[in-house]
């Protein structure tokens, strides 16, 4: 793929311009090695069918749900007050975002605050673009008839309710989808939300993420797919503490929609 | 007589003897009811006086959303069926219960005028019919009951043997199932022996038709003994029936059984709004809008008040709803089974979130009770919850690192069959904590350090979209 174009709120303003919509990125998803990933493979699909978006770039600020969660209140609503503002001052309407954790203290946190924007997560719009037919996948592709299992982050699953989205992107890979045992309204968390991805685990006889890699790792599945820069890592660190890192990937779903895309 | 030579004169016809002890029985149950009805009135009264130590939260959205909760979490018990076998038991029980109460109404009726079976002769075979619905359940509901019972003490499930259910707890849920073996009994025997004495004496025993159960278990049990021993059975099971209704009114409001009452107003009250959003702290928004705007008027009156307290450290600090949650919660401990943190070996056990609140609510209840100024935080008021001080709070029941270890995944939310919510009096702790102790998890520093510094959760010196140059030079 060529002339990957990623252009910030503030370039297009300075041509007068407005995307059709704007890609929040998150803390993870700049910051991280692996999500970042992610973020890349994400505009890379934007790109090639054509969605019309920009980046905040600099004047993206963390959403503050970390501070939030952990009890800090006066952080998080310092954090939530200037996104706001930069967020109304370039008029954005609607967002795509590849964090459900942003994504919900946007759609559900924000509106209190002033911030009411129409706001999807990653997943939903890919669905949206495969729907429209933007997006075509290779006959046979890469994952064809692999065992995949998907894991639901607490914050677009039980927290949001989203659960069908992410599987009917995943169907389109034509793998053979595989469910945990705790699935949908009662997956297993990743050990990360509530602000523990910053802290060490309380004392306890077991790591949330081993509880959980062990559950993927029981349905044979070669690919464990997430939708979440933080269940991305808890997953994999989950699966390389098994050692199973050389026999299972631990994917997002835009990689594995890019990887298995048309052109 | 027979009746009188077997000592029960109450169908004796020596109309004198009659009226006398006829009003024995009726004096009898009136006091007894009133004297139980009253104290379980005070007990109830005590409950809501906890639940309002909590503090005020507007009850806003839709009222049909609300009634719908009821109808389907309440009334259908909805939730329950994730786990067939043990909704199914409970669904046998609970539909007993109510249905049981029809059977009150007559048993008030009977006790206070001194009837017989006073619906029997009225209704005919409708009265039939609700009387076997009442036995079929009531059948059905004595297996339940002994397989609930070895549930909880044979087969040991995990759920029911966590620490905080060590003590009390335990002895609660053994109690209450006790006592409905017991409450069965005396329906069984109530009935049973009335089938069997409607064939000797038919002029005192009406006709109540052919009954599901006791039609053949009471001549099973109770075919062959004399009509003395009879009356004198129906009686007992009579009372017993009765007297166990009331203790079981009485027993109520200290036990985890409570929830049979409040699961329908606590799932009428529960939250509507989106699980993902924690409540706005409307005075801190205050505060940063006005460190963000240095025009805007800084509010003098609200500076020279003594410091705020941010967050909850005590049952004051909750809301009432959350409160009543804690009243609500039947220590089932579905939320405790999902929690990732439990199942990993940590401390935090959403049901003692729950338990520990109602034990605190109690507490401090039993201290208001007291009167005495030595829990007044100024001593030259009277006790109140606004002016209350036991040098305890909440903390002192649920600790630091319970509340550290929720990843706020919502699964004890979602898992509640009754709608509770462990996850807002957490939060409001850990609130609590940070905002007004200054304290917390040490890892948690940097973070925030990072966000009011850079504005990113990591202290990273790289721009925000140093990935996007990157990825683009690489096209």
């Amino acid at each position: 793929m060529s002339n990957l174009r990623i252009p910030t709120m503030a370039e297009m303003a300075a041509e007068g311009r407005e995307p059709e919509i704007l890609f929040w990125v998150g803390c993870a998803g700049s910051f991280d090695s692996r999500a970042q990933k992610v973020t890349v493979a994400f505009c890379k699909i934007l790109n090639a069918v054509g969605v019309d978006f920009a980046i905040l770039g600099n004047e993206e600020s963390c959403t503050g749900d970390p501070a939030r969660r952990a009890g800090n209140e006066f952080l998080f609503q310092m954090q939530a007050l200037q996104n706001i503002e930069v967020l109304n001052m370039y008029n954005v309407k609607k967002m795509v975002t590849a964090c459900p954790h942003c994504f919900n203290t946007i759609k559900n946190e924000y509106p209190v605050l002033g911030g009411n924007y129409e706001v999807v997560h990653h997943t939903q719009l890919l669905q949206e673009l495969i729907n429209e037919g933007r997006i075509k996948m290779k006959e046979g592709g890469e994952f064809k008839g692999k065992r995949i299992t998907y894991h639901d982050s607490c914050y677009m699953g039980r927290v949001n309710g989203v659960y069908e989205a992410p599987r009917e992107v995943l169907q389109t890979l034509d793998a053979d989808l595989v469910e945990m045992k705790r699935c949908k309204s009662n997956g297993l968390c990743c050990g990360a939300g509530g602000a523990q991805m910053w802290k060490e685990d309380e004392p306890g006889n077991k790591r949330i993420n081993i509880e959980r890699a062990e559950e993927a790792l029981e349905t044979g599945a070669k690919v464990v797919a997430a939708n979440c820069p933080f269940c991305l890592t808890m997953m994999g660190d989950g699966i390389k503490a098994k050692d199973k890192q050389e026999e299972v990937m631990v994917y997002d779903l835009a990689e594995l929609i890019l990887n298995n895309m048309e052109g | 007589m027979a009746y009188i030579s077997a000592g029960i004169p109450y169908f004796s016809e020596n109309s004198l003897s009659k009226d006398n002890k006829y009003m024995v029985q009726q004096i009898a149950f009136i006091l007894i009811s009133a004297v139980a009805i009253g104290v379980a009135v005070k007990a109830f009264g005590k409950v809501r006086r906890n639940i309002l130590l909590g503090q005020d939260e507007a009850v806003t959205g839709d009222t049909g959303e609300r009634w719908r909760n009821v109808l389907l979490v309440a009334f259908g018990q909805r939730k329950m069926f994730k786990r067939w076998i043990p909704a199914v038991l409970h669904f046998i029980i609970y539909a007993a219960f109510v249905v049981t109460q029809v059977e009150l109404i007559e048993i008030f009726i009977d006790g206070i005028i001194g009837e017989h079976r006073f619906f029997a002769d009225k209704l005919g075979g409708f009265y039939t019919f609700v009387i076997s619905f009442i036995e079929v359940l009531s059948l059905l509901t004595f297996f339940a009951t002994f397989i609930f019972l070895a549930r909880r003490n044979l087969i040991k499930l995990p759920r029911f043997k966590k620490p905080e259910m060590k003590g009390w707890p335990s002895l609660d849920g053994n109690l209450i199932l006790i006592f409905e073996i017991i409450l069965l009994i005396g329906i069984f025997t109530m009935n049973g022996t009335d089938v069997v004495l409607q064939q000797m004496d038919p002029e005192h025993f009406k006709d109540t038709g052919t009954l599901a159960v006791s039609s053949w278990l009471g001549p099973a049990l109770f075919g062959g003994m004399s009509e003395g021993t009879l009356i004198i059975l129906e009686r007992v099971g009579w009372w017993l029936h009765f007297a166990m209704v009331l203790t079981f009114l009485n027993y109520l409001p200290y036990s985890k059984h409570l929830h049979i009452l409040l699961a329908f107003p606590n799932t009428y009250y529960a939250r509507l709004k989106p699980r993902g959003e924690m409540d706005n702290m409307d005075e801190i928004t205050k505060e940063v809008r006005s460190m963000m705007d240095p025009e805007a008027a800084f509010d003098e009156a609200d500076m020279s008040e003594e410091l705020p307290e941010f967050g909850a450290s005590d049952v004051f600090g909750l809301s009432w709803k959350n409160v009543m949650d804690a009243y609500s919660c039947t220590e089932c401990g579905r939320c405790t089974a999902v929690c990732p943190a439990n199942i990993t070996g940590k401390k935090l056990s959403p049901r003692k979130v729950m338990m520990d609140i109602r034990d605190r609510a109690e507490e401090i209840g039993r201290n208001l009770d007291t009167g005495s100024d030595e829990f007044a935080k100024d001593k030259s008021q009277p006790l109140s919850k606004d002016n209350y001080d036991d040098g305890k709070t909440l903390f002192d029941y649920t600790t630091p690192e319970e509340l550290h270890a929720c990843t706020t995944c919502n699964a004890c939310v979602e898992a509640c069959p009754v709608l509770i919510n462990p996850l807002e009096p957490i939060l409001k702790m850990r609130r609590y904590e940070i905002l007004t102790l200054s304290q917390g998890p040490q890892d948690w520093l940097p973070m925030f350090n990072s966000l009011e510094n850079s504005g990113s959760a990591w202290a990273i010196p790289d721009d925000r979209d140093k990935w996007a140059k990157e990825a683009m030079k690489e096209g």
